[in-house]
């Protein structure tokens, strides 16, 4: 049981990972990541609105008739949204401004909803909360990966802090659009191929396994 | 006249919303298999987009800026949003059963599409009127179908030539659209507009 419990918290942040593995939430992965600061900000205030809307939409899932279930879900996760928005803009004006329009449009994220309707509407509420925290970590560990290697190489720049003379040989184009679609592609890649280069070994050993079991 | 001008080469091209400003990537990735569902998509979105602006621009104006409810904008505009789709789904399926049956898988999926809760959220910031705003709102649509309908195009050629293992699918996908939206970059800075 607890064993399950463990897996429904790393099932985000590994096995079907938001950003590399499900293709979901790729608006603000792509927008906010010019900075690795930005990326963990985003990351952060997605984990907390998935938290708060997966307990509430599980505590909630037997009184929410089937019928309005989704204008429903939505209504609970802007609320939660509205909350961070007010939070942010209090306590850290700087990435309220850097963020933008796209801390709303958390609202139609589509992790949060995906997670709503596939896990918290039939799931008890700890292993709801799990998943939205495992989900959470992921999405955020990725954009921040992400924002990392772009600021690296379009601003000479690790979390603001410049390295060395990085600067000067900087390519302004990753903290472009264009680069962004780029990096996300190019990181995409190597995720698959890290994972098939995983699997593939996997396979060996027990195929070797399997020869000596055999042998023997 | 000058910044009708600016407003509809602005949001077609300049700052285009999947290229340039990266809002509704979902349905740009998921919905850009086939050239024909892309154009119905997008003529989908450039419906709702209009309707939404002119929308969200009335409730805003006259009911929340009075009431002094702004910090309710989002919850507000999400509900205009998927009711209006909801409805507009039913109107057109009772008067329009073509345009239905071409437009109809697509707009539940709108709700979720974060350009159009965008067009409504920048239309407010920017401080556009009434027809800024649904001039916006179409044009937005516009360039969106344009990006979606190009990227398409590239991707039904893709599928033919053989991809190396770890990019086929997405990874290709996003990189074809990182050449496009470099060549949309060039765009930026015509007519001043940034």
């Amino acid at each position: 049981m607890k064993n399950e419990r463990l897996n429904t918290l790393t099932n985000g942040i590994v096995k079907s990972n938001p950003t590399f593995r499900l293709v979901l939430g790729t608006c603000p992965t792509l927008a906010v990541t010019t900075q690795a600061i930005n990326g963990l900000a985003m990351g952060a205030a997605v984990t907390f609105v998935l938290l708060c809307s997966n307990v509430m939409i599980s505590l909630l899932k037997k009184v929410i008739p089937d019928r309005v279930r989704i204008p429903a879900f939505v209504v609970i996760i802007a609320t939660f949204v509205t909350v961070v928005q007010m939070v942010m803009k209090k306590f850290l004006p700087s990435l309220y401004d850097a963020l933008g329009v796209f801390l709303p449009l958390i609202v139609v994220n589509c992790i949060i909803l995906a997670r709503a309707e596939a896990f918290a509407s039939c799931n008890p509420v700890l292993d709801s909360a799990l998943d939205g925290l495992g989900m959470g970590f992921g999405f955020t560990l990725s954009l921040t990966f992400i924002g990392i290697v772009r600021e690296l190489l379009g601003a000479g720049s690790f979390f603001g802090l410049p390295i060395g003379s990085l600067g000067n040989v900087s390519m302004t184009i990753f903290v472009l659009p264009a680069g962004g679609f780029l990096v996300y592609g190019t990181l995409m890649a190597l995720v698959n191929y890290l994972t098939a280069l995983a699997e593939n070994r996997k396979y060996d050993s027990s195929k070797k396994k399997g020869k000596k079991e055999a042998k023997a | 006249m000058n910044l009708y001008f600016v407003i509809i080469i602005g949001s077609v091209f300049v700052n285009n919303f999947v290229l340039s400003q990266f809002l509704g990537i979902c349905p740009f990735l998921g919905v850009s298999k086939k050239t024909n569902t892309a154009l119905g998509m997008g003529f989908a979105v450039i419906f709702v987009m209009s309707i939404a602006s002119v929308f969200t621009y009335l409730v805003n104006e006259y009911v929340l800026v009075p009431l002094e409810l702004e910090y309710m904008k989002t919850i507000a505009f999400i509900l205009i949003i998927a009711a209006l789709v909801q409805s507009v789904e039913i109107v057109i399926k009772k008067f329009s059963p073509s345009l239905y049956s071409a437009l109809g898988v697509y707009l539940p999926l709108i709700t979720t599409n974060c350009a159009v809760l965008g067009v409504a959220l920048l239309n407010i910031e920017k401080a556009y009127n009434l027809f800024q705003s649904f001039l916006n709102g179409v044009f937005a649509g516009v360039g969106f179908t344009l990006a979606i309908v190009l990227l398409a195009g590239v991707r039904e050629r893709i599928v033919t030539k053989s991809v190396p293992e770890p990019f086929r699918g997405f990874p290709i996908t996003l990189i074809a659209a990182a050449l496009l939206s470099m060549a949309f970059s060039a765009f930026s800075g015509m007519f001043g507009i940034v």
